[in-house]
Order: C-alpha cells, then sequence, then structure tokens
C-alpha cells in the first residue's frame, strides 16, 4: 500500500498540487486521472521520487520515502517498478539486455537464471523471439510491453505506470491495460497508473482519484464513475464524442 | 555562469561516486574504449600523418639561410607534433568528434526519460552514464595521441624522402637532436587534463538537457565550443606551469 500525505508542490508561482492525499492500495489498479495539467505528472514523479513535494509525505508499506535521503531511497526504489510513457528503453540495448538490466544492477543472479528470468517474463508479456531486436526495430505496443517485462524482472512490489496507452492504437491499448491488471492481481503489487484514457478508467479501475486543478477531486471506481454528479468530473468523463453517446 | 559551476561541481561529486557494480562499470568502460577511442584512430591517423608532412614541408621551405642546417626540419618536426599538433590539435579534433558525440548520447538519453529510468531503478546515472567515457577518455586518449606523434613525424620524414626537400640522414638526425624526454611527459600531463575537460563538460552538457531535440543539437554543439575554449585556456595555463 501507499499512503500519500498532504503532498503539495509549487513551481514558481504555480501551486501545481494542493494538499493531496489518497492511498493507493495492494493488489489493485489504482488510477491516476485528470486533464493535462491537473497535477497528475508531478504526483506521480513525486511518489517515484523524481520530484521532492514541498510538503507532505509519501509512504510504502510503513516506509517513508518522499524526505529520506536518496541514498536510503535505493532500498524502496529496488521495490519499484515503473513504466514510462514512452517506454524508456535503453537504445544501445537490445530487448533482452533491457529486460536484463534490473537483474544485473541488483541482483547476484547467474547468466543462466538471467536469461531463465528473461525469457519468462518476455513470456509472460506474450513476447518471445524478440530478444535481440532493439527498441527501434519494434512497434510501439511491442516496446510498452517489454518496458512492462523490465519493470517485473525484478518482482517489484509497486508498479507506476504513466500514459501506459498514450500513442496505441484502441486494441493494442486494451491488451496493455489487460496486462497490466492480470499482472497486478498475480503478483499482488500496488499499480499506479497515470492517464486520462477513458477506456482504460472503465477497463481497469478499480480505485480511481481524479485530479482537478491540483487538487484531489473524486474518489471512486469505475462502476461509479459514471453515475457521479460531480460537474468537473463529468466534464472530463464525457468530455469525448463517444462517452457522450454512450450518455445518451 | 556561476550556475553552471556550481551545477557541474554537483555533478562531478555524482560521477566520482563508487559505482554500483564492478563487472557493469567494467564492460561500460570496455563500450566506451572502442567508442571513444578505438572509433577515433582513423581520423586521428589521418590528420597526424598529413599535419606532419605539412609541417615538414612547410619548415624546409621556409629555410632560406644556408648558415640553418636542414636537420632542422626533423627537429622542428618532432618538437611541433609534440609540444603542440599531438596533444592540443588532436584534443581539439577529438572535442568535436567525441564531446558532441557524449553530450547527444546522454542529452538523448535525458529526454526520452532514459535517465529518469536509470534513477528509478535505484542507479546513479552521473556515475552510470559519464564516469565511463571519463575514465575512457583519460585512459586511451594519451594512448592517441602517442600514436599521432609517431604517425605525424613518420608523415614529415615521408614527405621530405618523397619531395626531396631533405635528406633523410638530415632528418633522422634532426629527429634525435636536443631532444629532452619531459616534452613527452608535458604532452601526456596536458593530454589528461584535456581528456577530462571533453568528457566532463560535454557529459554535463548532456545531462542537464530540458526540453527536446533542438536543445540537444544546441547541447552537442555547446559541449565542442566549452571544451575547445577550456582546452586552449588550459594548454595556456599548463604550458606557463610545465615549461617556464
Amino acid at each position: 500500500m501507499i499512503e500519500v500525505k498532504n503532498i503539495s508542490k509549487t513551481f514558481g508561482d504555480n501551486q501545481v498540487l494542493k494538499n493531496v492525499s489518497t492511498i493507493f492500495e495492494k493488489g489493485k489498479t489504482n488510477l491516476i486521472i485528470g486533464q493535462s495539467g491537473s497535477g497528475k505528472t508531478v504526483m506521480m514523479k513525486s511518489c517515484i521520487g523524481l520530484i521532492n513535494p514541498d510538503e507532505g509525505e509519501i509512504v510504502f508499506d510503513q516506509r517513508p520515502f518522499s524526505r529520506l535521503a536518496e541514498k536510503k531511497k535505493k532500498d524502496i526504489r529496488k521495490d519499484m517498478g515503473v513504466l514510462f510513457q514512452g517506454g524508456a528503453l535503453f537504445d544501445s540495448f537490445n530487448v533482452e539486455q533491457n529486460v536484463m538490466f534490473p537483474l544485473n544492477m541488483f541482483t547476484t543472479m547467474s547468466l543462466e537464471e538471467k536469461l531463465d528470468r528473461v525469457n519468462f517474463v518476455l513470456k509472460r508479456v506474450n513476447l518471445e523471439n524478440v530478444n535481440n531486436l532493439y527498441p527501434s526495430e519494434i512497434s510501439g505496443g511491442m516496446m510498452k510491453r517489454v518496458a512492462i517485462a523490465r519493470a517485473i524482472s525484478n518482482n517489484p512490489q509497486y508498479l507506476f505506470c504513466d500514459e501506459p496507452n498514450s500513442g496505441l492504437d484502441p486494441k493494442t491499448a486494451e491488451v496493455i491495460d489487460a496486462l497490466i491488471s492480470e499482472i497486478t492481481e498475480e503478483y499482488d503489487m500496488t499499480t499506479v497508473i497515470n492517464t486520462h484514457d477513458m477506456n482504460s478508467v472503465l477497463q481497469i479501475g478499480q480505485r480511481i482519484s481524479f485530479l482537478y486543478k491540483g487538487q484531489l477531486w473524486w474518489q471512486g471506481d469505475m462502476h461509479t464513475i459514471l453515475e457521479e454528479e460531480n460537474p468537473e468530473l463529468q466534464e472530463f468523463v464525457f468530455s469525448t464524442e463517444l462517452t457522450r453517446r454512450i450518455k445518451k | 555562469m556561476l550556475k553552471m559551476l556550481g551545477e557541474y561541481l554537483i555533478l562531478l561529486v555524482e560521477i566520482f561516486k563508487r559505482p554500483d557494480k564492478g563487472p557493469v562499470f567494467r564492460s561500460r568502460l570496455m563500450i566506451e574504449f572502442v567508442g571513444l577511442g578505438i572509433d577515433s584512430i582513423g581520423i586521428v591517423a589521418i590528420i597526424s600523418i598529413f599535419t606532419g608532412a605539412i609541417v615538414a614541408i612547410q619548415t624546409a621551405y621556409n629555410i632560406d639561410s644556408p648558415l640553418i642546417p636542414l636537420t632542422m626540419v626533423g627537429f622542428t618536426t618532432r618538437q611541433m607534433m609534440i609540444l603542440e599538433f599531438s596533444p592540443t590539435i588532436i584534443s581539439l579534433i577529438l572535442a568535436g568528434k567525441v564531446g558532441s558525440r557524449i553530450a547527444s548520447e546522454i542529452g538523448t538519453m535525458r529526454v526520452t526519460e532514459q535517465i529518469d529510468a536509470l534513477r528509478v531503478m535505484g542507479v546513479n546515472p552521473a556515475n552510470y552514464l559519464i564516469l565511463p567515457k571519463i575514465t575512457a577518455s583519460m585512459l586511451f586518449n594519451p594512448v592517441l595521441i602517442i600514436f599521432s606523434m609517431v604517425l605525424g613525424i613518420w608523415g614529415g620524414w615521408m614527405a621530405c624522402i618523397v619531395t626531396g626537400l631533405v635528406t633523410s640522414t638530415d632528418f633522422i638526425m634532426g629527429l634525435r637532436s636536443w631532444f629532452e624526454p619531459f616534452t613527452v611527459t608535458y604532452a601526456i600531463i596536458k593530454t589528461l587534463v584535456f581528456a577530462f575537460i571533453i568528457s566532463s563538460v560535454s557529459g554535463y552538457l548532456g545531462y542537464n538537457i530540458k526540453g527536446g531535440s533542438v536543445e540537444v543539437g544546441a547541447a552537442s554543439t555547446k559541449a565542442v565550443v566549452y571544451s575547445s575554449i577550456l582546452i586552449i585556456f588550459f594548454d595556456l595555463i599548463l604550458t606557463q606551469l610545465l615549461l617556464i
């Protein structure tokens, strides 16, 4: 479980997060949703330690994270897997080397054990016979799946996904969503997903936090979001022609 | 300017921390030896041979007085190559070739979130990415520079033989005259300082990019410009300190 306790962040005169508190539950897909500029990315980056909040605290299973020195954060970081928006695969490494990277850095496994683990996680994300391909040689959807494989290769307790569906066609996006959801359940991870894709919200939103102008505006799940009367949330949810038609 | 210097010094502290894993550092070092060192052998060889030849021909052409012996051609070629051309000019060329490569490689990793990915995995990105480059440059550039000295002098000798301006005997006699081994030490010291400047300054400029592809290009250009200016500046300081 991850507890976000009263975090605030200001850049210059712009207060991006205003006293946000929420809980990301274990074994569930926790979604952070909101329009562009609502503070989703800053919240996600605060959780993974790329930004230090001005106030408040992030606690990983009773382990305070945001106030720790960089060296001490390392222990918690070893338990994190992060899927970045663009995949952030290392260009100079092939698929196998990318997925093996966390194992090389943080385990004492033999090469054989590492290769077994790499092949296992690649199979888990439905990728086979791509070990020797480089990121430039694979499609966007495959890149995301390799990034997921890398994120889970070292058995993390926490999985963070920043806009996992951006740049993907609807069918591939659905596959990626389903994969993240299955993995979360299978490994009993705390998964946090930053998205503005309503398909994802309705497909895997087991716990949803809606941010509006830097504040936590609403919390619920995929079953309650469509019935909610909050006008700001309604504006976000029914912002596309498709959702407006469904509403009618 | 002061802000940049502060950021650079803070980055150096991060870079010179103990690597997370020895075997990973060694494998990165081998990759950098190839990328920054071995891949530069060709350009260093071509430029050194031709410059040595040009220096020898120009020296021979400028010796008008019968009182100046033609052995001076060999002597001048050697001194030019060891004292200035190989350590400084080759380092300037490496600032262009290697510096822009380092800045654009690290800069691209920054804008595509690869550096963030390293950081959230618990890896020290500055140490992981830049330390092998600095180490490889400081170990391999002296080899390149000695290689350049040898090829430059050989180029001068060949030019004299082919053009017939100076005999082989005169050239070699000049080459062996008044040789001070300290000049080579001086050249190696300069090379080490220049290698550090090229790799660390370019690494810093790539690492601190904010923005996208335009900024990567700008950082790459800045890496060459800043490294070149610093090389010339430190060339003056080191010459003053070591030779006078």
